[in-house]
Formats: C-alpha cells, structure tokens, sequence
C-alpha cells in the first residue's frame, strides 16, 4: 500500500511544486506580458473593463509611431556608447587594481584593501549630490564622461577581478620573471588573456547595469537629444501623456536589449552572483 | 623585508587610477557632505558654517519627518523579501525540466530599467489597469482601487514594485548559497528518517544562517535607502504619501538646489545606514575562531 501511494505523492508534489512557480512567475513577467499586450494592439480601449490579455489587430504601428515622435535612436545610440565605454574603462581600471592586489607583495596592501572594501558599506546612494558639485567644477556637466567616470571603477569589480587573478598558477608568473618579464607585460600578455571568461562576467554585468541606470544620468544630462535611453523613455510619457500604447512599445524597446544580453548570459549573471557572496 | 616588498612602487602605479576615482567619487562626497550639511553651501554665496541649522530645519520640517517615516516603513518590506527569496530559491533549487526557465523569469525583474519598471507598474496600478481588473473578478474589492493615487495606498503599492525588482537578486544570492550545501547532510538526514520540513528546519537553515544574515543587512540598507521607485512612480505624491528620506535629499538638493538640507538629511540616512552596519557586522563575525 504505501509503495503503491508513493510515486502518486511525489507526482502530486512536483505538480504543486510547479503550481507555485507558475504562480510566482505569472507575478513576475506578467507586467511585461501586459506591456507587450498594450504595444502591439491597435485596437480598443487600453483601459477597458474587463481587459483584454491578448492583442487585438496586432501591428508594429506603435513602434513605428515612437521612431517617428522621439529620438530614441539616438536614445539607443548613447546607451550603446556609454555602455560600451563604461565597460572599457571599467575593465581596464579595475582589472590594473586587482592584479597587484592578487598577486604582488607591497607595503600598504592591507591598507588598500580595507578602503576598498569600506566603499562597500558607505552608503553610495548618498554620494550623487556632492558628486553632482565635482563633476560640476571639473566642468563635465552635459558629457557623457561626467556619467561614466563615477561608475568606472566599483569594489565588487575589483573584488571578483581579484579572486580571478588569485586562481592563475603561480609558476607561470614566476618562469615569465626569470625571463626577464616586467610586471606590466606579465600583466597584459600573460595574466589578462587567462582570465578572460572573468572579464566577460563583470563586462556584461556592467553592461546591463550601465544600460539600466536611471537616476546619475538623468542629473548630468541636462539636453534631451543627448539622453540615454533609460531616462529618454520616460520623456516619452511627457510628451505622449495620453497615448499609452506608443509609450508601451517604447518601453519594450528599452528592455529588448537587456533581455536578450541576460537571456543569452544567463549563466554568467548567476555564476557573477555566485563569485560575489563568497 | 626588502624581498617581500619589492613590488612597491609597481603595485601603487597599477592601483593608482582606481584608488584616485574611488577617492573622487566614494570617499570624497562621504567626506565632503558630511562637511557641508553644516553650512549654508551654495553656488553664489560664500559659504558658512552653520552649525546644526540645516539639522533644525529638516527635523522641523513635515515632508523630511514624514519622509524618514516612510523610509522607515520600508523595513516592514525586508521579511517579506527575505521570506520570500528563500522560498523562491528552495523552490527552484530542483532539478526539474524547465527550472532554468524559472530562474530567469524571477530574474527578469532584477535585471530592467527602474524607469521602465516605473512605466510598467504605472499600467498595472492603473485604476482601469490589470491589477483593478483581477482583484474585482476575485471579489477581492468592490470597487476600481486608485493604487498610486490614494495616500494611504501608494507607499504600499510604491514598496510592493520594490519588492517586486528585488525578490530575484536575493534569490540568485539564497541559490548560491544553497548550492554550496553539501548533499551527504541532506543525504544522512534523510536516512535516519528526517522529513522534509525537518530537513529544511534543522540542515538548510542554520547553513543558510550567514547568507540570511547578509541578505537582511542589504535588504535593510536598500530599504532604508529607497528613492528610485518613488521618482519613477509618483514623485513624492499624493500629498506627500510616498516620501521617503532619501527622496526628499534628492529632490531639496537637485530640484530645488538647497543642496545643505539635502546633505543633511542624506547624512541622517547614512547615520542609520553606518549604525545598522556595525551593529550587523558585529554579529556576523563567525562566533568561533
């Protein structure tokens, strides 16, 4: 009897196992789901009662509509830039501290180490408004350099670049001093190219999250045709207050990016959290 | 001790440029705000020290009040993040057919814009939108709830958003750690006949005890510092229901230029933020040596 009655359980279990995910899921995607929805319907009431979860006379109209109301182009366009220098800069910088932190014996290690780490528990969301006067008074105010700079070089960065440094065989560096090898080629010809799937990892965190940052930029970029997409979408709902749906596909337009990085690095996000707790 | 420091000046130029932009942008503004909270700071005047009147000024002030308040009130959110991150992961820490397609769907939060997230919600919270409409057809209310518009309403629908982003970051960090349990335990357990709640009670948790730990800290710093919802979703509003500390630091020193009020209250925020800190850091310290 209880023989029979088990695999029934352990079915029944993974059932509502599944139920519960899909319930959560349901929560979690169903915002976008309803986006999608109110962007490629063309038809009927966006508001209407009851709604409708499935698109009525689907077209790409809307998404045509905000090429042609806003810039997002160049929206698109200044994302991409300051990603792709952010990410540069981020890796170069980061990866310079983290090896020497890794790998070489120097007075004042400790030291550098303990600040470092203390940038972790500051409390960072406070800093924008004096960081706001420095970028001020280095005149960087309206440049895309103004944005980047105070995101270029961050603890966790360092720290995930550290461990990697940490994980090249320490024979390698020592047969490349016996050659003769200056630390700096060491650096850039032996130790770089090991850890290349590490730089991956933080370059595409760093991507997604610099696509994804809102509030610094929107306070250095004053002129509109200049925003990034994150704070050129919400101009959208200035200026098409009333109609929803283009501001749907706007939306859309802002996460496709995003999505597909992280759909297709997934396991990079996962592993690049993984590296960060321990 | 020549030897074992011979790297010195090499070592400090590679970490020179880093170490000069944490500087700029880290220490810098901790510094330099917590200084200029206790003048009268502005761009065309000289600048004075005033001793704690920018202090009296936001104490005396309703929207700072009511803002620390509501910042406050975030915490209310930290269990149920942190209930519900551990539940998630528990829950998608199975090999099951399509678990990773899971995963990502309680990611995809985590990883969008928090404008578009505003935008989106914004639909949602709508008083014809989505959310009016299920809860109606489970008899859930009566009648369509303005969730953004009410004022005893939108600090809960603004901290439900936040939950909302956060709930997947969490997991991701419950999910590591879990993994990092090793199976015999789980495995032993199960031989000497533990259930399954058992099992989670008396072997999962108390090896999740220092992820909990540092889930909790974080999740009570970034309640304590919440702003970006509220901007994307309603500016302060309605009638100042959904300020939060930080929000009003943000919006004193860069709408309305009164940067010192604002360095103030942004150092209230960090004297809680630093004080939870080291109490944390205090008990997190692994007991044994």
């Amino acid at each position: 009897m209880k023989t029979r009655s088990r695999p029934l359980k352990t079915r029944l279990q993974i059932l509502g196992h599944y139920a519960v995910l899909c319930a959560i899921a349901v929560v979690c995607v169903f915002p976008f789901w309803w986006t999608l929805v109110t962007a490629i319907s063309t038809e009927g009431n966006i508001f209407a009662f009851p709604p409708t979860f499935w698109p009525k006379a689907p077209s790409l109209e809307n998404f045509v509509e905000v090429f042609n109301a806003i810039p997002i182009w160049s929206f698109f366009k200044n994302s991409v830039l300051i990603a792709v220098l952010t990410v540069f800069w981020k890796l170069l910088l980061c990866s310079l501290a983290a090896y020497p932190l890794a790998r070489l014996k120097f007075r004042g290690r400790k030291l550098v180490f303990g600040l470092i780490l203390a940038t972790l528990v500051l409390p960072s969301e406070v800093n924008f408004l004096v960081n706001f006067i420095t970028i001020t008074q280095m005149s960087l105010v309206d440049t895309y350099t103004g944005v980047i700079l105070p995101n270029v070089v961050t603890a966790v960065a360092i720290l995930l670049l550290k461990q990697a440094f940490e994980e090249v065989p320490q024979d390698l560096i020592d047969a490349a001093r016996v050659d003769g090898a200056s630390e700096w080629v060491i650096f850039s010809r032996i130790m770089l190219p090991l850890i290349t799937p590490w730089l991956a990892t933080v370059g595409i965190l760093t991507a997604v999250e610099s696509w994804n940052e809102y509030i610094w930029p929107s306070i250095v970029m004053s002129k509109p045709d200049e925003f990034p997409l994150s704070v050129g979408v919400l101009y959208l709902r200035g200026t098409f207050g009333s109609s929803t749906r283009v501001i749907a596909a706007g939306t859309l337009i802002t996460i496709v990016p995003t999505l597909l990085a992280f759909l297709f690095t997934q396991r990079f996000f996962m592993r690049g959290m993984d590296g960060a707790v321990k | 001790m020549k030897l074992a420091h011979r790297h010195t000046l090499q070592a400090w130029l590679f970490l020179a440029p880093a170490l000069l932009l944490l500087a700029a942008f880290s220490f810098w503004p901790v510094g330099y705000g917590s200084v200029l909270a206790f003048t009268d700071y502005s761009l065309i005047r000289e600048t004075r020290f005033v001793g704690l009147d920018n202090f009296r000024y936001i104490f005396n002030n309703e929207m700072f009040v009511s803002g620390l308040k509501n910042s406050l009130m975030f915490l209310l959110m930290v269990p149920f993040v942190q209930v519900g991150a551990i539940t998630l992961a528990v829950l998608v820490n199975n090999r099951l057919p399509g678990i990773r397609l899971f995963r990502a769907a309680f990611y995809v939060p985590v990883v969008t814009t928090v404008s578009v997230v505003g935008i989106m919600w914004g639909f949602m919270f709508h008083e014809q939108g989505a959310l009016n409409y299920v809860m109606m057809t489970l008899r859930l209310v009566n009648a369509p709830v303005g969730w953004l518009s009410n004022d005893s309403l939108a600090l809960f629908a603004v901290m439900f958003v936040t939950l909302w982003r956060g709930l997947g970051w969490y997991m991701v960090m419950y999910l590591a750690a879990l993994q990092s349990i090793p199976s015999d335990m789980q495995e032993a357990a199960m031989l000497d006949g533990a259930s399954r709640w058992q099992r989670f009670w008396k072997i999962t948790v108390p090896m999740l005890r220092p992820t909990i730990m540092l889930c909790s800290i974080l999740s009570v710093l970034a309640a304590l510092k919440a702003y970006q919802e509220v901007d994307v979703l309603t500016q302060g509003g309605p009638m100042n229901s959904t300020f939060t500390a930080l929000y009003y630091a943000y919006d004193q020193g860069l709408k309305h230029l009164k940067l010192p009020r604002a360095l103030a209250a942004s150092f209230i925020v960090s004297l809680f933020c630093i004080g939870i800190a080291l109490l944390c850091l205090r008990y997190l310290k692994p007991k044994h040596r």
